[in-house]
């Protein structure tokens, strides 16, 4: 049996706080400085961060709670923020998340944000409420695509509303790499449909040297595409966790579009794998009646060839999967598809359907062959881990401790990785980004039984 | 830009070496770059950084400029700094491997200081404790901002307590602890008392004082009232110091304890790099208190001689030159002949390599500019190993610094306490009769100040620098691609938030926060590991791919030519 410590305390958590997601979020908006409304410490620590995975200049403002401000309200704090921001930056956008400082007091920032007529000067000021002790990274970025979504599209518009003829689809991708981002950039240029990727920071957070200075990276979604979302012919979102909890009545960014302009929403997990990929291109089939370019037929075809030529090196060998839940929930379905038992799946978030997705992407086989926990941090995963006896992990950086103690591989995906270089350009989607997963496992699964084999260790 | 720079004095391209600067930076006036950098602010805004950017200026009498420093970042300010909780949590407690450290608060705190900084550890044995690969924290949800915290504080400790068994539990209180009325301290009180371990909580909410400074004022009080003189056994050597404020990264304590220890000389504690809980309950049975950064830890430097009797002087080990003349200070204090033969010997030794890569380094190295920005003594430190190779620190500036590291102690007394500094707890120390020991008497302090050796005494950053040096506090990110841009450094010193932003303008950048991935930088070997380094990033030919906006866009620089 697996032994189960049921702990207060977090230990090594496999999550972080919400306002993070939220500024990621913001990086992803055209000419956006992200401000976060609490105290310095917080802009400071996950610029820190998200520059450790990202390598790039990401700019985050406060609004500097002082002792006072934290007494007696942060809304005069707040408007000279946006306006010192403004000022320097001169930015088409403020994205403003909260943070347990502010929340805890009660600060009404849309409240004080009216009295700004939501605008400094021509900057839109867009604001999401991002308690950092309600839920994890993940639903701060959600929640933040929601916000600036709904800023841009309001009811009021919806007397104005036209539909076009020319097809544009709303892709909400939820927390990719930048490199699946510019896959799906890459896909729709290749059928010739318009989409508008919400969010972007493929090239805001991986550009080029300047030849310019910028004071805000370029790239981004362009506010003008935001406000013509309510236009769109359909609007596609990733994520079955977020798909569950929208059927439970949570309001995405999709569905607030489909409720408000009657927007068809199509919702499904991450494409990692054959099958969900395959999901995919099917569901861009229906959308814009345009049938898969052979290009990516052909990568199908290649991955489809590699998987019966690596069976060999994986078939039944087991794997931890930690992170965000629906990228595990993804990861788990890939996995499974080419008989890897994911015996643990694990993540630090609860949204209460973890176990649900998961059962709907596995096979009942392979299924009632792993273990899932949610609201699950890296010590008791390890304890887990250690009785599973798992031939990989995989996973974000912070895995790194436990696959040392296991003395098994981390194949690194998702965020963060920062002890390893490339992590923005790491393909996780569609078919070619399975097949870089695949390759990578069994390569890591080669590594360790080269190192581990005393004879025949130089042709595996 | 919108202001044309104008050309300075005939006079004021001389600087106090002597060397002329290049051409190009001869001729840039700081007052005017001062004006530039504030343009964009709003008036109130301009006012109050104005007093936070300076030209150097050096009169007769050795006076500086009056600086504005460790005031509040104003909002919308993108800043480097920090808050209390990072450096009470991160910097001063993160690197003591045997205090088990738990984050009272909501996940993110907890998660960001969780092995994110490069201080290294090396327990003796694989039996000693090290919980530094362990972040705890209480996780706070919705129920508990609503309902209160400490019920589950308490039961993280208890379990803390099951799992590690340490010697000390320490608790830091993040923003919203403070705010719904969670006593860490009543906690730490019941607990310790419960569990019969040292166990003590820190009030080091994100939102009290100004920086990080304030952070790490609060954790050396903490540490100061519950662990320090709690083991009074005498470690049998001869010349017993504690080193403070060193904070082991990249190895720089591994090799300043290789060095002290080949002179014969014992480190009874580190505040705190690579420090246990035993280290500190011991360290006032030390002989001398050596001072490395100022700003972290000199008011622990005070309470241990006015407490315990333990003299202290500023010592710094970054740079070869600064090194031996550290080692020479320590050795003069004790008076020895013998310890001050054996310090000799060992820079006899170490020096001549050194000199050999230096020399080499500095064909390369020599004439070109650094800025430094960084820290409450880094910025300062780092220009000894700059001159080494012969470049020049024409601005600097630190990230939470106080008045005194830029002027000197001798503006101790005109420091004005404002309402930020107020909440931070000032201790009352008195002199501890049973323990107090004068390692010196008033004679023989004057008697070493008169062969030169100076007790309590630092002089500050400014007093060193070049006059016409730019010296910015707390310099924003707005303000630091700005100064790139006039000044087109050959190598920017920061840390990893300004990082990427400086190279995208085709600028070799250091980090001197964490040492990028290497180090150690002090002590002899420090040093050459740095001269390499510095080599590599200001000669390095990855830097030839890239055009730098003025090589693309000449006209840009073309705007700073003064008639």
């Amino acid at each position: 049996m697996i032994q189960k410590h049921n702990y207060t305390a977090t230990q090594n958590a496999c999550k972080t706080c919400t306002p993070l997601g939220a500024a990621l979020a913001f990086n992803g908006i055209e000419k956006t400085v992200p401000l976060l409304h609490g105290s310095q410490g917080c802009s400071t620590y996950m610029r820190r961060y998200l520059i450790s995975h990202f390598k790039e200049p990401i700019d985050i403002a406060s609004s500097n709670f002082s002792e006072e401000t934290a007494v007696f309200g942060g809304a005069a704090n707040l408007k000279l923020a946006i306006e010192n921001i403004s000022k320097q930056y001169k930015p088409s956008m403020i994205g403003i998340a909260s943070t347990c400082l502010s929340e805890t007091i009660g600060d009404d920032v849309p409240m004080i944000l009216n009295e700004m007529g939501s605008y400094a000067g021509s900057t839109a000021l867009v604001y999401v409420s991002t308690p950092s002790y309600t839920g994890t990274h993940i639903d701060g970025f959600h929640h933040a695509v929601r916000a600036i979504v709904d800023r841009f599209n309001p009811v009021s518009k919806k007397a104005g509303y036209r539909p076009k003829h020319k097809q544009i689809i709303n892709l909400f991708p939820g927390m990719l790499s930048n490199e699946d981002i510019r896959h799906l950039k890459e896909i729709f240029n290749d059928i010739k449909i318009e989409a508008i990727i919400l969010p972007d920071y493929s090239e805001r957070l991986e550009g080029p040297s300047w030849l310019e200075y910028q004071a805000i990276q370029e790239g981004g979604t362009p506010l003008r595409k935001i406000k013509k979302m309510r236009l769109s012919t359909k609007s596609l979102e990733f994520g079955s966790i977020l798909g569950l909890s929208v059927k439970k009545g949570t309001e995405s960014a999709g569905s607030l579009l489909e409720k408000r302009f009657g927007i068809r929403c199509v919702r499904m997990g991450i494409p990692i794998g054959v099958k969900a990929t395959d999901l995919f291109f099917k569901q861009i089939e229906k959308i814009t009646g345009k049938p898969t370019p052979e290009k990516y037929q052909k990568q199908k075809g290649r991955l489809i060839d590699s998987y019966v030529d690596g069976n060999k090196y994986i078939s039944q060998r087991k794997a931890v999967i930690y992170g965000e839940e629906d990228f595990v929930t993804s990861l788990a379905g890939f996995l499974g598809e080419i008989g890897i038992i994911p015996v643990l799946c694990a993540s630090g978030g609860k949204s209460g359907f973890f176990k649900q997705s998961l059962k709907d992407i596995l096979s009942k086989n392979i299924y009632k062959q792993i273990n899932v926990r949610e609201d699950m941090d890296f010590t008791q995963m390890e304890e887990h881990a250690k009785f599973l006896k798992p031939d990989f992990i995989i996973g974000n950086s912070k895995g790194y401790k436990m696959a040392r103690s296991l003395k098994v591989p981390l194949v690194r995906v998702g965020f963060p990785i920062h002890d390893r270089v490339g992590g923005t350009r790491i393909l996780h989607i569609g078919y070619q980004g399975t097949q870089r997963l695949f390759d990578t496992i069994i390569n890591a699964l080669l590594h360790s039984r080269q190192e581990s084999s005393k004879v025949g260790y130089s042709y595996m | 830009m919108s202001t044309k720079l104008k050309g300075r004095g005939s006079n004021s391209n001389e600087n106090k070496s002597g060397d002329a600067l290049p051409d190009r930076l001869s001729m840039i006036d700081p007052e005017e770059v001062k004006k530039e950098l504030l343009a964009r602010y709003p008036a109130k805004v301009a006012r109050k950084r104005s007093k936070q950017i300076m030209a150097n200026k050096i009169d007769e009498e050795g006076e500086v400029p009056v600086m504005s420093a460790n005031v509040r970042t104003i909002p919308g300010i993108i800043t480097q700094r920090g808050c209390c909780y990072a450096g009470c949590k991160g910097v001063i407690l993160g690197p003591t491997r045997d205090i088990v450290n738990i984050t009272h608060g909501p996940i993110g705190c907890g998660f960001y200081s969780w092995l994110t900084r490069r201080n290294q550890t090396k327990p003796s044995s694989d039996k000693d404790d090290n919980f530094m690969t362990y972040c705890l924290s209480t996780d706070m949800q919705d129920k508990d901002i609503v309902f209160g915290g400490e019920e589950k504080l308490k039961t993280a400790i208890q379990e803390a307590y099951d799992i590690f068994k340490p010697k000390a539990i320490s608790i830091f209180a993040t923003c919203p602890v403070g705010l719904i009325g969670d006593d860490v301290h009543s906690v730490a009180r019941e607990m310790k008392e419960k569990l019969g371990i040292n166990i003590f909580g820190f009030s080091c909410e994100g939102y009290r004082g100004v920086s990080q400074s304030a952070g790490h004022h609060i954790a050396n009080n903490g540490i100061f009232t519950h662990v320090v003189g709690k083991d009074d056994s005498i470690k049998k050597a001869d010349y017993k110091i504690n080193l403070l404020g060193e904070y082991n990264i990249g190895g720089d304590g591994f090799e300043i304890d290789r060095i002290l220890d080949n002179c014969g000389i014992s480190i009874v504690s580190t505040f705190s790099g690579n420090s246990t809980y035993d280290q500190f309950a011991n360290s006032h049975t030390a002989d001398l208190n050596t001072v490395m950064c100022h700003r972290s830890i000199n008011y622990v430097a005070d309470m241990l001689e006015i407490k315990y009797g333990i003299p202290w002087i500023k010592i710094n080990f970054i740079g070869a030159k600064s090194t031996a003349k550290s080692l020479r200070k320590i050795a003069t204090y004790f008076e020895n002949p013998k310890l001050i033969k054996k310090v000799e010997e060992v820079i006899k030794k170490e020096m001549p390599q050194i000199e050999t890569i230096r020399k080499d380094v500095k064909k390369r190295c020599a004439g070109k500019i650094a800025m430094l920005f960084v820290g409450g003594s880094r910025a300062h430190h780092y220009q000894e190993l700059f001159k080494e190779i012969g470049m020049k620190t024409i601005s600097a500036g630190y990230e939470f610094a106080h008045r005194d590291d830029y002027e000197g102690r001798k503006v101790l007394p005109d420091i004005k306490i404002d309402a930020d500094s107020r909440n931070i707890e000032e201790l009352a120390v008195e002199k501890n009769e049973k323990k107090y020991i004068a390692r010196k008497t008033d004679k023989e302090i004057e008697k070493l100040e008169e062969q030169g050796l100076a007790f309590k005494s630092y002089n500050g950053m400014m007093p060193e620098m070049e006059a016409e040096a730019l010296i910015i506090d707390d310099v924003s990110q707005y303000e630091t691609e700005m100064l790139l841009k006039i000044y087109k450094p050959d190598i920017y010193c920061a840390g990893i938030k300004e990082k990427y932003a400086i190279q995208k303008n085709g600028i070799p950048m250091k980090q001197l926060h964490s040492y990028d991935s290497g180090g150690p930088y002090a002590g002899f070997k420090g040093a050459v590991n740095f001269y390499k380094e510095i080599d590599r990033l200001v000669n390095s030919k990855v830097w030839d791919y890239l055009e730098a906006p003025w090589q693309a866009n000449p006209e840009l620089s073309a705007k700073y030519v003064w008639e």
